[in-house]
Parts: structure tokens; C-alpha cells; sequence
């Protein structure tokens, strides 16, 4: 099931949540949601599942959009709220079944999907326990359980990791990627590697407008134009290598990296330009010799930086 | 239909697992079988085989504690998260609020239910008038509803329970006791008017087994207000502007 998202605005009051995006997802996607804390991700999420109403601009789900057919468009979303709010008094057979019931799963069919779900999230040993009772990690697997009860084509899952261990994360996430080879998934995170460890697709989001579309192989070569080197030289004098570096034309900037008496530069050539040749060459002139000379690639990090400071 | 009683269902197991339904329960049965066997004027003392003692003290009982039920209903799941989460499931903001609604008259019913061994020793002691005796069960259970509802919006408006719980009571207090006192103080249409409003007008006449049309739509008119009230809160996340 596509998700096509268009000319969508949200306002509250005065303030623009969201300023008018549009983007699609396929079936079978992963898309990525980034964006900085109040950049309009929950909101948008919020909208999809039809939670919020758009001031302007339209989502579909499918066939179905969101101000015609609110209630179609929850039938086949599957939604994990940021902080995972869950009836913490209820036990957590009770609450599966209680969604189940909401999702109008035929009686006889409840107690084989809620089966199923505590299957799949692995929530077997703690299934008779009361949701309060539960460790963080495990309520996430019961909210993830709810979202998938009803088997939805699309999941929309916001910040599905926080609070976890590492250990978790990676659980959650492995769950995640299986999900997601038939499902449509829109996850939003803060954290850069679980985005490119799991998403197909990644859209960063800032101020309410899309900033970047791509795969993290799509943003990292749009924003690596310009060669980075890791370069140490031994034999010589520190700042003697450092002049020499700079002299080269085809080098922008160099800077100190790692420790003072160690010769190691960071090297940053200017657009389209590559100095590797050249520093092997001034090492040869000048009897010095490379022990490192590595490119450095552009972390997401660094890009979703520069693309959400301003 | 269905969707209103799953959500009526689940609200009716919150309030057992809570405990809060036992404690409303028990207080309500001792409070009222206190006030109309054993203390005060009891039905001893007023030497008449009728529930009257009785239906006055529950009047007093269910207005204090109907707040304390209906206070969480809302406020709790919106401060807690799952009310978003209830909300993006395929149900809409009428069945939820009507599920609660119900799941706390159920709760009164029950309550009400109880006191029914109260009824049957005193129509063994004399002769009860049967009919005043229905109607007057009629008439705490319309009451509890409006109570309810207007409960419930309290709880959609307020940002926590205890909010939640003395905005009932303020809201209440008007219907209970405040318009019944200054319509005495008024004469005229404005008096009437406020003669009208007054709670205690309506079970009045009901407990004495009469089923006016007036006493009816009175009770609902209150219950339906209080319902689209509290909608009108809930949607109020959809408004555009």
C-alpha cells in the first residue's frame, strides 16, 4: 500500500508545524523520518494516522485519505506512538485482545493472531504478567504487538527504540527489517545509524520542510564534493610538514588531528580535486614517509548537520 | 454498536482491576445502609415501611462520588499517551466517548443493584408502595447519568484527575444544590426557570412516582449535552484553523 503525502500543512494557530511537504512511499519501502526535536515529524505521523486533521494538502493511504476516509485509513495502519503509551493496568493478553476486538478481528480469529503477535515479539515468558510490570524493553514489544495485530500493510512506528538497551535495539530492529520486506514502514528516529541500519530510503525533515530525500548512499555523495584525507607523515618536523601540506594547490585546509606530537592531519582538498598523488610526491621529494592515507567518508551525521543547523 | 461496548468493556475491567469499583462500591453501600437502617432519621425512626430515607442519602452519596469516577476516564488517557493510541484505531471520537459513558453507568447500576436486599426486608416489614419504589430507582439512575456526563466532559477539559474530579463537583454543585436555592429566592420567570434547572425538582417528582415528560427530558437533555461537550472537546484536535 502506497503513501502519498501532498502539498501537506499543518498549523497550530499561528504556528506552522509542517509547511507544505509532499513526498510517497512505496509498498515494501522503509523510509527513514530524521529530523530535529520539533521539526514536525510526530506531527506528520500524527496526521498520517489520522489522529490530526491537515490544515492544507492531503494524505492518502492507499486509496483512502485521511480527511475523507479516516476510519478506512486506521484499518490498515499499524501505529506506534512516540513514548509508547499502553493501559499499563491491564495484563497483557487482556490488552491484545481488547485491540484485537477494536480492530474487528472475528472472535474466533482473536486468540490465534494474539498467539501469534506474542510469537513474533517474543513476549512468550512475560505474556501473564500486567503491562506495568513489564521492563521498558518488553512494553515495547507489546506496543509493537498492538500495532501489528490486525496484520497492516503500513506501519508507522515513532522513535520504536528509545529507552532500549543495545541489545534490544538491535532486536527491535532486526524486527523491524523482517517486517518491512512486505510492509510499508515509516519510522522516525534521532539516531543516525539505526536509520541507516534499517531504512531503505531516508527523508530529513527541519522547520517543518523536507531538506533531503535519498538513500544514505544518495545524501552521502551529494554532500561529499570535496575530498577528505586522513594523512600521518613521519620523519620530519610537525610543523614543517604542516606548511608543505597547505602549499599543495590543490588543497583547501589542514588541520591537527589526534595528538600534538603525532604527525596526523586532516586534509580537505578543494571541489572536485583530488591531492592524494601530490602529498605521496611532496613526501618523496622531501624523504619523509606516509604511515596513513585514508579518505574519509562523509557520516550522516555530518550531513544531517549541516542540512539542520542554521 | 459493538466498538461502544468493547470500549464500555474495558473501562468496566480497569475500574475492577483498579480496585476503584470495590472501594466505590463498599462505600456506597455502607454510607447509604448506615444512614437508612442504623443513624440519623433511619427508617426506625421515621416508622414507615418506604425507601425514601434511603433514595434521599444515595441522591447526597452518588453525587460525591460520581466525580471520582468519571475523573480519570479521559484526563488519565490523555495524560498518559492512550488516548492518542485509541484514538488512530478505527473507532471514532463518539463511540469512546459513549463507551465510557456507559462503563461508568454500568458501574452505578451494579452499585444500585446491591441495594436491592435493602428493598426486599422492608417490604417485609409493611407495605411498600412498589411503584414509588421503581421509579425511584429510575430516577438515581437518570440522575447518576447526568452526573456522568457531565463528569466526563469535566475529565475531557481537565489536565489531570484531580482536575478532573473538582470540576465535576463545581459543574455539579449547581444542579445539586445552587439553582434550587436562588430559585427560592426568586420570584417570577427567572425564578421558575431556575426551579427548572434544580436536580432536586426532577427526582422529587420522580421519586414519588411520577414519570413526567418534563423529568425526562430534563435528565437526557443534561446527558446529551454533556456527551457533545465533551465530543466537541475530543475533535477539537481536527479544527484546521
Amino acid at each position: 500500500m502506497n503513501i502519498h503525502v501532498e502539498n501537506y500543512t499543518k498549523m497550530f494557530g499561528p504556528q506552522t508545524a509542517v509547511d507544505n511537504i509532499s513526498f510517497k512511499v512505496n509498498t515494501g519501502e522503509v523510509l527513514g523520518f530524521l529530523g530535529p526535536n520539533g521539526a514536525g515529524k510526530t506531527t506528520t505521523m500524527q496526521t498520517l494516522t489520522s489522529f490530526l486533521s491537515p490544515t492544507g494538502g492531503n494524505i492518502k493511504v492507499g486509496q483512502y485519505s485521511v480527511l475523507e476516509n479516516p476510519e478506512e485509513v486506521t484499518k490498515h495502519i499499524g501505529y506506534l506512538p512516540e513514548n509508547n503509551p499502553l493501559y499499563k493496568e491491564m495484563g497483557v493478553i487482556d490488552y491484545l485482545f481488547f485491540v484485537a476486538s477494536i480492530y474487528g478481528i472475528p472472535k474466533e480469529k482473536r486468540s490465534e493472531r494474539v498467539r501469534e503477535m506474542v510469537k513474533t515479539t517474543g513476549l512468550e515468558k512475560e505474556k501473564h504478567k500486567k503491562i506495568g510490570e513489564l521492563s521498558k524493553g518488553y512494553q515495547q514489544r507489546v506496543g509493537l504487538a498492538q500495532a501489528l495485530i490486525h496484520d497492516p500493510e503500513v506501519l508507522i512506528l515513532d522513535e520504536p527504540t528509545t529507552g532500549l538497551d543495545p541489545n534490544q535495539i538491535v532486536e527491535i530492529r532486526e524486527l523491524i527489517k523482517k517486517i518491512g520486506k512486505e510492509k510499508t514502514v515509516i519510522l522516525s528516529s534521532h539516531i543516525l545509524a539505526e536509520v541507516e541500519a534499517t531504512c531503505d530510503r531516508i527523508l530529513i525533515i527541519n522547520d517543518g520542510k523536507i531538506v533531503a530525500d535519498g538513500t544514505a548512499g544518495e545524501l552521502q555523495k551529494r554532500a561529499q564534493n570535496k575530498e577528505f584525507l586522513k594523512v600521518t607523515i613521519e620523519g620530519g618536523d610537525t610543523n614543517e610538514i604542516y606548511q608543505k601540506l597547505q602549499e599543495i594547490d590543490s588543497v583547501e585546509m589542514v588541520d591537527f588531528a589526534g595528538k600534538q606530537d603525532e604527525n596526523a592531519f586532516e586534509v580537505q582538498s578543494k571541489p572536485d580535486m583530488t591531492s592524494k598523488k601530490k602529498i605521496f610526491d611532496m613526501c618523496v621529494s622531501q624523504n619523509w614517509y606516509l604511515t596513513e592515507l585514508t579518505p574519509v567518508e562523509t557520516k550522516l551525521e555530518d550531513i544531517f548537520q549541516e542540512l539542520t543547523m542554521n | 454498536m459493538n466498538k461502544i461496548w468493547i470500549i464500555a468493556k474495558r473501562e468496566l475491567d480497569t475500574f475492577f482491576n483498579s480496585l476503584m469499583a470495590y472501594i466505590t462500591i463498599v462505600l456506597f453501600l455502607g454510607f447509604s445502609g448506615l444512614f437508612t437502617w442504623l443513624y440519623g432519621s433511619d427508617i426506625f425512626m421515621v416508622g414507615e415501611a418506604s425507601l425514601e430515607t434511603f433514595f434521599q442519602i444515595a441522591y447526597w452519596t452518588l453525587f460525591i462520588f460520581i466525580p471520582a469516577l468519571t475523573m480519570r476516564l479521559i484526563a488519565e488517557e490523555k495524560r498518559s499517551g492512550t488516548l492518542e493510541l485509541l484514538l488512530t484505531k478505527p473507532v471514532n471520537d463518539w463511540q469512546v466517548v459513549v463507551g465510557k459513558f456507559l462503563s461508568t453507568l454500568l458501574l452505578i447500576f451494579i452499585a444500585l443493584l446491591l441495594t436491592l436486599p435493602y428493598y426486599i426486608t422492608v417490604a417485609n416489614i409493611g407495605n411498600v408502595d412498589h411503584g414509588a419504589v421503581i421509579t425511584g430507582y429510575l430516577g438515581l439512575l437518570l440522575m447518576s447519568a447526568a452526573y456522568i456526563g457531565i463528569g466526563i466532559f469535566a475529565s475531557s477539559i481537565a489536565s489531570n484527575q484531580i482536575v478532573g474530579f473538582l470540576v465535576a463537583l463545581f459543574i455539579g454543585i449547581f444542579f445539586h444544590i445552587v439553582f434550587g436555592f436562588l430559585a427560592s429566592n426568586f420570584t417570577g420567570g427567572f425564578g421558575e426557570v431556575l426551579h427548572y434547572l434544580s436536580m432536586q425538582t426532577h427526582f422529587e417528582s420522580i421519586t414519588r412516582g411520577v414519570i413526567d415528560t418534563k423529568d425526562l427530558i430534563y435528565f437526557l437533555s443534561i446527558i446529551f449535552l454533556g456527551l457533545v461537550a465533551t465530543e466537541g472537546v475530543l475533535s477539537k484536535r481536527h479544527h484546521t484553523d
